[in-house]
């Protein structure tokens, strides 16, 4: 190898980690405003989706009965979703219940979910705002079905299979 | 409300971004396996033996990690992988480099003109390290599937990492001291750092109990002119483990990492709270520290180095005021003198350094393995003279983009607790690259701290690759769309077709 190839060599790879550099510098901005390839990738996408024909209808599938997670949809949490493991899960304001809600207008212990033979029942805890179960107050244990809403103060949970 | 609390309006990319991340992740496979390619074209005018079976044992892993963080993380910020690939690959290049110049066989080193070193650089040694290092990562990706489960054991994360932190200082020299520190674990040919996974679990803990205390702590107390000073048995029990800690590592003269505890316990008091207070009582302690250092000899020896160095230079002796060098200390002693410290280790590499100028010598043609722990400690002057100031660059901007990317993932991530543990994180990652870095530059004295993901040390490459899939867990987590609700309060029945 003579010198002029290594100097050569030396150079490009610096200019290589550079651009190693630049080309995180561009994945970082595509995070912040997004890239145009994908913009363009979602729309035609969105218009092909009503011509399918709902996957529910086309192959109905038996279905289980049983919930196996659970989803914060509204409130200061929305996104947590838990895996419904074990028999009681306890719900509130405070850092010591199963699943710390972090509302405001929800009591320290507000209400707790728990299963009996399968069946999962929502029973409020003596809270000052009360719980509701789709639209009606919870006053004593109810069972809980998939996909209704169960709402302590700001916030929204739902049960899902 | 205070700063962890308030509903931060930050922009996130709801969508997963695994092209981009597979993209970045081969880029930095092709940097490793052209720095090893131009090791071996630079040293033997051919490509290198190593460079298939090392660049496919990174590739591999590399791969897998790719796989585990695309299926069970696939909302994941898209950079914190390959910037961790990157400066695991370009450490490994590197230290394969100078495996080749150093040899732990005398006569083999006297006839090939190489470096005698014992324990010196083992690339083998190093790849192993990382496949382990991965598996530790892909496990914390797969158990952890919510941060918050962290928060439930704080007070038995804390326990377990303060009694590793604890135990090398109480076990005898032979099984946990090297170079002056009594910092290691050793049992059989295996040895552990256990300093580097509690700097991790003293995280996690100070964040699950700043999350519980954090409005006590800002809140109530008594107000002494300005300042807000918190109620004992709010502050008390983290004050206490602090203490500890420092004691600890003094007794250890383990002083780099006491540097990380005492940041990190400033800046996550600073995050959860928001009182601009905790950063000036952090500066003042600071300076505290600065006027009763010098009196512990391990550290005065330090800073004398740091202050003049070529008095220092092959060991400095003090003969009658004045310091002269001295290679060995019997001499130095026959004639008189004390023995005072060597700095012919830091003046290596600040040569080495020199040596590489702006554009650097180019791999394989320096001869950065003259340092001392070339391979460990002194990699980043390794990188300073084989490429020079501008790769230096490109590895400190590496760093800072791993750090903005943590920041980010505590930013954009509504958990007070992971937002808290993200924040810490990445600010001790950010002081540890600091430290160890402006100590080889001679900005600061030199204190002994791994340079994470290149040095070489299963220890550091085992926490720093478990602290990315922590970081990458979060960042899945916070980046997730909210899922949307399946019933809209019973008015209208929508039935979900999946």
């Amino acid at each position: 190898m003579n010198q002029i190839t290594l100097t050569l060599m030396k150079v490009a790879f610096l200019a290589v980690l550079w651009l190693f550099v630049i080309a995180a510098a561009g994945v970082i901005r595509a995070d912040l405003w997004g890239s145009k390839a994908a913009a363009k990738a979602q729309r035609p996408r969105q218009a092909a989706q009503p011509a399918r024909p709902p996957r529910q209808a086309a192959a109905p599938r038996v279905r289980r009965t049983e919930p196996t997670k659970l989803v914060i949809t509204e409130g200061a949490r929305a996104g947590t979703t838990m895996d419904l493991v074990g028999t009681e899960i306890t719900m509130g304001r405070s850092n010591d219940v199963t699943l710390p809600l972090g509302d405001d207008y929800s009591s320290g212990r507000h209400a707790r979910l728990f299963s009996q033979n399968g069946q999962w029942f929502v029973e409020d805890l003596g809270s000052t705002n009360g719980t509701y179960l789709g639209r009606a107050k919870v006053s004593r244990p109810e069972p809980v079905p998939v996909g209704v809403p169960i709402r302590i103060g700001k916030t929204a949970i739902e049960l899902r299979k | 409300m205070t700063s962890v609390a308030a509903e931060s309006e930050v922009q996130i990319a709801t969508r997963p971004r695994r092209s981009a991340q597979l993209g970045m992740l081969v880029f930095a496979l092709v940097i490793t396996v052209a720095s090893f390619a131009q090791v071996g074209l630079a040293r033997d005018g051919g490509l290198p033996a190593g460079m298939y079976g090392y660049g496919i044992g990174l590739g591999i892993l590399a791969a897998g990690a790719y796989f585990v963080v695309a299926r069970f993380a696939p909302y994941a910020d898209p950079l914190l992988l390959p910037l961790a690939v990157f400066l695991n690959g370009l450490g490994l290049a590197m230290i394969y480099r100078l495996d080749l110049s150093t040899s732990a066989d005398w006569k083999k080193a006297l006839q090939e003109g190489k470096k005698l070193s014992y324990i010196g650089p083992s690339t083998t040694g190093q790849l192993t390290w990382t496949a382990l290092a991965m598996i530790f990562f892909a496990v914390t990706l797969l158990v952890l599937k919510d941060i918050k489960v962290l928060q439930r054991y704080m007070y038995t994360i804390g326990a377990v990492g303060l009694f590793f932190l604890a135990l090398p200082g109480f076990l005898p020299s032979s099984i946990s001291g090297a170079l002056g520190a009594k910092i290691w674990i050793r049992i059989g040919g295996f040895s552990i750092q256990p300093s580097e996974f509690s700097k991790l679990a003293l995280v996690a803990f100070f964040a699950g109990y700043l999350v519980n205390k954090r409005q006590s702590l800002s809140i109530v107390g008594k107000k002494i002119g300005p300042a807000n000073l918190p109620r004992a048995r709010d502050l008390g029990p983290i004050l206490v483990i602090f203490v500890i800690c420092l004691g600890v590592l003094a007794l250890e003269n383990d002083f780099g990492t006491a540097i990380l505890f005492f940041g990190l316990f400033v800046s996550m008091l600073y995050v959860a709270t928001e009182r601009f207070m905790w950063v000036l009582i952090g500066v003042l302690l600071l300076a505290c520290a600065c006027l009763i250092a010098p009196e512990i000899p391990h550290v005065a020896q330090r800073i004398d180095t740091w202050l003049d160095p070529q008095a220092y230079f092959d060991g400095g002796c003090r003969i009658g005021g004045k310091i002269v060098n001295q290679t060995h200390a019997d001499v130095c002693a026959s004639k008189g003198g004390v023995y005072l410290a060597d700095s012919s280790q830091l003046m290596f590499g600040l040569f080495s350094m020199g040596q590489g100028g702006v554009l650097g010598t180019g791999l394989g043609q320096g001869e950065p393995w003259r340092t001392p722990l070339s391979y460990s400690d002194f990699i980043f002057t390794s990188f300073g003279e084989e490429l020079g100031l501008t790769g230096a660059m490109v590895i400190l901007i590496v760093y800072a983009l791993i750090v903005q990317r943590g920041m980010k993932a505590a930013l954009a991530t509504k958990d007070n607790f992971a937002k808290l543990f993200a924040g810490g994180v990445s600010f001790v990652f950010a002081l540890q690259v600091f430290v160890i870095v402006g100590g080889v530059t001679r900005l600061i004295p030199l204190t002994g701290l791994t340079t994470p993901f290149l040095a070489q040390g299963g220890s550091s490459l085992l926490a720093n690759w478990i602290l990315i899939a922590i970081l990458i867990r979060i960042s899945d987590t916070a980046r997730r769309p909210a899922p949307q609700p399946i019933q809209d309060e019973g008015m209208t029945q929508v039935v979900r077709t999946q």
